[in-house]
């Protein structure tokens, strides 16, 4: 739903990195975001392709790794990986407890860019 | 063909807005007034809160509110109706309040000397959890009628506030709501939340809220 700012927030850090390093194109950017995020990676590069018209960042490619929700146990600390939709049925793979708390999932990163 | 080069980036996604964000906590914390984000979906009585909360502190505690809007001041007009001041926000389309907006807000509400600003985000589940405020502290509203699977649609939003106030528990005994899994739930995806449960409409819970909100204006003052 707020994919467009976040568009334009991508665009900005980029162009400026780019700039820093005296880029002549970008080709693509390598993004972190976590699987809690409603973002959908179809309308980020829709909105990317269109406000990225006429600057160095036009045609590139954003490609989009989904962090997974990772939630520790609260009896033996084990950290492991559920799906968004089963948070409700928490079931530690080492001893089985139920109870857990949410470690990571939110990330929201620009980790690299590939340029000319 | 010039060679391609891998650049490290390493940059928040929303760099810009956490940084105005940080800034305009920093400023209104050594202005002592403390900034809270109030965030829900439509309807589930962000607006009557405030009302309540205007009413029971109006003589205690120098109030202002920043009311967002997508297009219509309706909310506004009922909070300025109280007498304290209620700044408009019409985000014109946007579904979520960033640290830039707000500052506009604030900018409107200088020369007040408040204690208390209660900004009420738009109403939306989704996006307003994405961006920082800047607010102190942010408080979730969940009615009754939207049902207790709610943490699970969206997660981020239980995640991020401090509080989760549960309205409408006038209508629990008409419903299957289990207030039991929805505080699981919550507690799941952030464990140092409290929960609150309240009705706008009878009253009940409200002198909790009260006291809730008295402690953390006590302990920002500090």
């Amino acid at each position: 739903m707020h994919e467009m700012p976040v568009t334009e927030s991508i665009l900005n850090v980029v162009l400026k990195h780019a700039a820093m390093n005296k880029a002549e194109k970008i080709i693509s950017v390598n993004l972190q975001i976590g699987k809690l995020s409603d973002l959908q990676d179809e309308w980020l590069q829709r909105y990317f392709d269109y406000l990225s018209k006429g600057t160095i960042a036009e045609g590139a490619k954003l490609k989009i790794e989904r962090t997974p929700v990772i939630m520790q146990c609260d009896g033996c600390s084990t950290c492991y990986e559920v799906e968004v939709a089963q948070m409700d049925n928490l079931v530690c793979p080492a001893c089985g407890a139920d109870r857990a708390t949410f470690f990571s999932g939110r990330e929201y990163y620009i980790k690299t860019m590939e340029v000319q | 063909m010039a060679e391609i080069k891998l650049i490290e980036v390493k940059e928040e996604i929303l760099a810009d807005n956490i940084r105005q964000a940080a800034s305009v906590r920093d400023e209104y914390k050594r202005k002592k007034t403390m900034l809270l984000n109030l965030m829900s979906s439509p309807g589930s009585g962000k607006t009557s809160l405030i009302l309540r909360t205007v009413e029971a502190l109006k003589d205690s505690v120098n109030i202002g509110v920043i009311e967002a809007d997508i297009d219509s001041t309706v909310d506004a007009e009922k909070v300025a109706a109280t007498g304290i001041p209620a700044v408009q926000l019409r985000t014109g389309g946007f579904c979520h309040l960033d640290a830039a907006m707000v500052t506009q807000g604030l900018d409107a509400l200088v020369g007040n000397d408040l204690d208390l600003i209660i900004i009420e985000n738009v109403g939306n589940l989704v996006c307003p959890a994405e961006f920082d405020t800047g607010a102190h502290k942010n408080v979730m509203i969940l009615s009754v009628p939207e049902g207790d699977d709610k943490p699970l649609k969206y997660p981020l939003m239980f995640s991020v506030s401090d509080l989760l106030l549960v309205n409408k528990i006038d209508y629990l005994a008409l419903s299957d709501f289990d207030i039991g899994a929805l505080r699981k739930r919550a507690l799941t995806l952030n464990p140092r939340m409290a929960i609150l449960e309240i009705s706008c409409r009878s009253g009940a819970g409200i002198e909790e809220w009260i006291k809730w909100l008295r402690q953390e204006l006590e302990a920002f003052r500090k």
